[in-house]
């Protein structure tokens, strides 16, 4: 078989599950020996390639960027993993999502939140669009896999690798899944 | 006290006659995920985790308020029971906001552990994330009604245990939410003795002690049965 062709990213999360990622500590000497690692935050690669066979994906759909990024990597990969609360139920990510739509959420921040000179921020174009509601991954596009936990620890998301290695698809793998 | 003999998961099993499925169960060693029963307190059927397949019966039964009958052949854990057990737990997610990470019963929680036991991986219905309030108007306790799955551990144990019946329900279907007294803030609650029996009866995060972070809400429900017994018994044991 040849190289796996190996993806990491980032949406609407707090880098924790990449944090638990890096705690793989010297494994991570071995994967990269096994693995072509082809896109990640720890690389300095602009655009998401095309044919990856598996990427972790961690953080929930908030903006139209995320919502960008995602469908880009759906089409381009083989098995999508949803890593970590953020990806797999919205998590801390969408506790806003109660407070009401992007306007709504801006106002209460930034208007009624203030303490003096309230405004909500109107300049475009400098930051991507809020979404109303803050998605989970498989809200939006077809998942292979959930790994749920904040973060997975590092043994769960290495049985996971080590599963889509060996040509398998991945299965429940170091103890239950569990949320939190 | 007649003696009745019944089948669980094809075991013979014997209770007594005014036993239920669930309690014949664990007493053989077989165990039924419940979420809405609760040793010392009566039961009321509302979580329907318990649901069992009874031969010649043509819908499910709740085990936690079905007497067992004579020749009874009770399956406890079928594919069916499994699938439609992972739908209520997935559903109660739905509901309300749960946020594991940040919450005060993480890993200490009964729904937290039925997803878990359950293998459930991710939740397939869309969360309704309502606008729920937490009442921390008491001096001691908290309320938080993301975390409420409505089991009303806390309105039997008040009103069955305590005798204060502070606690109790209003509204239906999904706008249902425990409330205190006439509905009014905890704190102005005249009933409430502050005993804290509903704090440690609750099964998720949703009655905490105030001051209690990430995790730290742990419960000792053991308490409960303690008073049960001995006031039942005459017994000081749990
Ligand atoms: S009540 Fe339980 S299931 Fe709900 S957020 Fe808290 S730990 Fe998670
Ligand atoms: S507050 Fe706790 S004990 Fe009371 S109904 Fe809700 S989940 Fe059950
Ligand atoms: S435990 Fe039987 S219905 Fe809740």
């Amino acid at each position: 078989m040849d190289r796996l062709s190996f993806a990491t990213v980032w949406l609407g999360g707090c880098s924790g599950c990449h944090m638990s990622f890096l705690d793989l500590d010297e494994w991570l000497i071995e994967l990269a020996d096994r693995v072509d690692f082809v896109y990640s935050p720890f690389l300095d690669v602009k655009v998401y390639p095309e044919n990856v066979d598996v990427v972790l994906v961690e953080g929930a759909i908030a903006n139209t960027e995320h919502l960008e990024m995602i469908r880009r990597v759906r089409r381009n990969t083989r098995l999508l993993v949803s890593f970590g609360d953020c990806a797999v139920t919205g998590n801390v990510t969408a506790l806003r999502n109660a407070l009401g739509g992007a306007e709504a959420l801006l106002r209460q921040v930034y208007q009624d939140g203030a303490d003096v000179q309230g405004q909500v921020p109107s300049e475009t174009g400098l930051l991507p669009v809020l979404l109303d509601q803050v998605l989970p991954l498989h809200a939006v596009v077809k998942v292979d896999f959930y790994l749920p936990g904040c973060p997975p620890s590092p043994d769960k998301i290495r049985a996971v690798i080590e599963q889509v290695q060996t040509g398998g698809p991945p299965q429940p793998a170091g103890g239950e899944p569990k949320f939190g | 006290m007649a003696a009745k003999t019944l089948t669980i998961d094809g075991r013979l099993v014997s209770a007594q006659s005014e036993q239920t499925v669930l309690d014949a169960a664990r007493e053989a060693g077989i165990s039924i995920p419940t979420l809405c029963h609760l040793e010392g307190v009566s039961e009321v059927g509302a979580c329907r985790m318990c649901l069992v397949e009874i031969t010649g019966c043509p819908k499910l039964e709740p085990a936690c308020v079905t007497r067992v009958v004579e020749g009874m052949d009770v399956r406890t854990g079928s594919d069916r029971l499994h699938e439609y057990r992972r739908m209520i737990v997935e559903l109660l997610f739905a509901e309300r906001n749960h946020v594991c990470a940040v919450c005060v019963a993480n890993n200490h929680c009964e729904l937290q552990d039925l997803a878990a036991d359950l293998g459930i991986d991710h939740v397939r219905y869309d969360y309704l994330f309502p606008l729920l309030p937490v009442d921390i108007s008491h001096e001691r306790f908290g309320i938080d009604h993301n975390r409420c799955v409505l089991c009303t551990r806390c309105v039997r144990v008040c009103d069955e245990i305590e005798g204060a019946h502070t606690w109790d329900v209003a509204g239906r279907g999904g706008n249902a939410r425990v409330i205190t007294d006439l509905n009014q803030p905890w704190g102005t609650a005249q009933s409430c003795t502050s005993c804290g029996k509903c704090v440690q009866a609750c099964p998720t995060g949703a009655i905490f002690r105030q001051g209690s972070t990430v995790g730290e809400m742990e419960r000792d429900r053991s308490q409960l049965e303690f008073i049960v017994t001995a006031r039942k018994k005459k017994q000081w044991i749990v």
